[in-house]
């Protein structure tokens, strides 16, 4: 009862990166509130997924295993997660911020009336005091995300309902082993009891997965642009200078709004989170969406001819000129000196 | 043929993707009157799904359904230049701080008085907030199915919808019986421009509280014509006051900062060879790049 509960996606049959790493960030929120941390792993023929969770220090996992249940389906999820919720009252409920966790969380809170705070890009514990009441809420959930397209951070609580539930994105929380040895124990769910045939009403007629021709997130060297890049045309200068040092090309959403590139490119807050080792910022001003998602990048390069642009004040490198005037210099520089 | 009542969610927005710097107060909130207040666009990307299924069954009818303050009225206008029917503007202060919940809650009490309704489309977030939460907060109220992230409406028949639907890695087609809830993703074609003759039609379209104003003291305009536009107050829709506005929402926000990002010791360099042709010597040296 009042744990922490992290809701593992299955991708394909396999676990999501953003499960681990929400039990790895789960994890150390049950060690600060001295409960237990719980999974939740609802699809088909799960035997043996235990030993992969059980290193991320789960103590429970419940699982809920039946053909019917896998690929993952809004209605009979929904069902299984609000009733176990209702048992077991979890104090804090984490999923990704994924296309199955966007479908699923707002449908469970409201079905709880419990409030659901999404792509959360920080989660602490805090107390929180309402001076009016002299009332002082210990133990909270501090549900912190940008707000306003970006431009603002809002620490968001919810101080009476439970569970306190929150989404975050694939690659805003690191993963890490809590400890190989740990053991939990498996709960295996009596799925007629938490679903009900009604619940599979919505027939999967066809999916197919196509493997991301781009794959941005695990890039080491992101060329990355903004409005500011001005064109279609120059963006190409962008995949020539990433194909010759070998890198990824990304976007803002400015250049996508603009047209400029593919949405499946776009980084930030509403887009991927990225690590590399080499971002170039080109004609990107920077905005606090875009800088979310980049800012842990080793090294950071901005080339923009506005000298005040917000990303120069987190760049290592600042190149002040023209896109279309840096970019065909490296790409040289690069051809005559590597071989 | 078959006759479809759709109804399209949508929400006028603040235009976030320009906030220019004269938008942020010192204290670094958000200077809202700045900023242009526009159609969500994915709402716009939802209502031409909901016009392309009127292109396919003439009979069917559109009823744009909006909460917000009296001027979102506009974005029902917007609505019926590009090929709405109707519009239901739902506005009280009851509603004012509304979170996700307690906004699907009062839409999912407004649908419940429009008595039959087959599809319920909207876009899959808003730009102000980018949650996602309000379509399958709605669907949930009013305990029907929902296909999240639709790109395309693949068919349509008297009992069935089949929909397409973009997820990370590829993409899902989805059969489900009606009523059902859309919500529309970004990468769905965007919504057709306003209709001239239809321009000519609406525009003086008005609600209820608009008509009052431009009139004033003209007792003929006390109602807004034709009820093409009908204004809902909290009064209109059968809900239990307790879930509305901010006391209905378990969210608060607790505290909203500016963002200030520790600044870094930065390198300026020019934009010729030489700065340009050090620096890549130096990324090459350290292998990280090549």
């Amino acid at each position: 009862m009042n744990n922490v509960t992290v809701y593992c996606e299955l991708d394909e049959g396999k676990i999501a990166d953003v499960s681990f790493e929400l039990l790895t960030k789960g994890r150390s929120l049950a060690n600060q509130l001295n409960c237990k941390l719980e999974a939740l792993l609802i699809g088909h023929n799960l035997k043996g997924y235990e030993k992969m969770l059980f290193p991320y220090g789960v103590d429970t996992l419940f699982i809920a295993d039946d053909n019917r249940l896998a690929p993952y389906s809004t209605l009979p999820h929904t069902s299984i997660l609000v009733n176990l919720f209702n048992e077991e009252k979890p104090q804090i409920v984490l999923m990704g911020a994924t296309t199955i966790g966007r479908d699923l969380g707002p449908r469970v809170s409201s079905a709880l009336k419990s409030g659901l705070t999404a792509d959360c890009t920080e989660l602490e514990i805090g107390d929180h005091e309402v001076t009016r009441d002299k009332k002082v809420y210990k133990d909270l959930l501090f549900q912190i995300r940008p707000a306003f397209g970006g431009n603002i951070i809002a620490t968001i609580i919810n101080p009476d309902c439970r569970p306190q539930m929150a989404t975050v994105r694939e690659g805003v929380m690191k993963k890490a082993i809590f400890n190989p040895q740990h053991k939990g124990k498996v709960v295996d769910l009596d799925v007629s009891k938490y679903v009900d045939e009604t619940a599979f009403v919505v027939k999967l007629i066809e999916r197919h997965v196509e493997e991301s021709k781009v794959d941005i997130k695990n890039s080491s060297v992101i060329v990355a642009g903004g409005f500011g890049v001005g064109s279609v045309e120059n963006f190409g200068l962008l995949y020539e200078l990433a194909a010759v040092i070998g890198g990824e090309v990304g976007a803002s959403r400015a250049a996508i709004d603009a047209g400029y590139v593919g949405h499946e490119r776009q980084i930030g807050q509403t887009g991927i989170t990225v690590r590399p080792k080499l971002y170039i910022a080109c004609g990107i001003s920077g905005q606090i969406q875009h800088l979310a998602g980049m800012l842990e990048s080793s090294i950071i390069i901005s080339i923009n001819s506005d000298p005040n642009a917000p990303i120069n004040k987190i760049a290592n490198y600042v190149i002040q000129g023209k896109v279309e005037t840096v970019i065909p210099k490296m790409i040289k520089y690069y051809k005559e000196n590597t071989k | 043929m078959k006759e479809y009542q759709i109804i399209v969610l949508a929400k006028q927005v603040p235009d976030t993707r320009n906030v220019g710097k004269n938008a942020m107060k010192a204290d670094g909130t958000v200077n809202r009157s700045v900023l242009p207040a526009i159609f969500n666009p994915e709402d716009l990307h939802a209502l031409e799904q909901a016009i392309r299924i009127k292109d396919q069954f003439p009979g069917s009818t559109i009823t744009i359904l909006t909460m917000g303050p009296v001027r979102a009225a506009e974005i029902l206008r917007e609505g019926l230049y590009r090929g709405a029917d109707a519009g239901i503007l739902l506005t009280d202060r009851a509603f004012a701080g509304s979170d996700t919940l307690a906004t699907s809650y009062a839409l999912s009490c407004a649908i419940r008085k429009m008595e039959k309704y087959d599809i319920i489309i909207c876009g899959r977030q808003a730009i102000d907030g980018d949650t996602a939460q309000v379509g399958p907060q709605v669907a949930e109220k009013l305990g029907i199915p929902q296909i999240t992230y639709a790109e395309e409406i693949i068919s349509l028949t008297n009992d069935k919808i089949q929909v397409k639907r973009r997820l990370e890695r590829g993409v899902e087609v989805l059969e489900a019986s009606f009523p059902i809830l859309i919500t529309v993703n970004n990468s769905a074609p965007h919504c057709r421009p306003r209709h001239a003759k239809r321009l000519m039609k609406y525009k003086h379209t008005t609600t209820m509280s608009e008509s009052q104003e431009i009139s004033e003291d003209y007792l003929t305009a006390s109602m807004g014509n034709n009820q093409i536009i009908m204004e809902w107050g909290v009064n209109d829709i059968e809900c239990d006051r307790a879930q509305l506005g901010l006391g209905g929402s378990p969210t608060k926000v607790k505290k909203v900062e500016n963002i200030v990002f520790q600044a870094k010791e930065s390198l300026k360099l020019e934009d010729n060879d030489e700065d340009i042709n050090e620096l890549m010597k130096e990324l090459i040296t350290a292998h990280i790049i090549g």
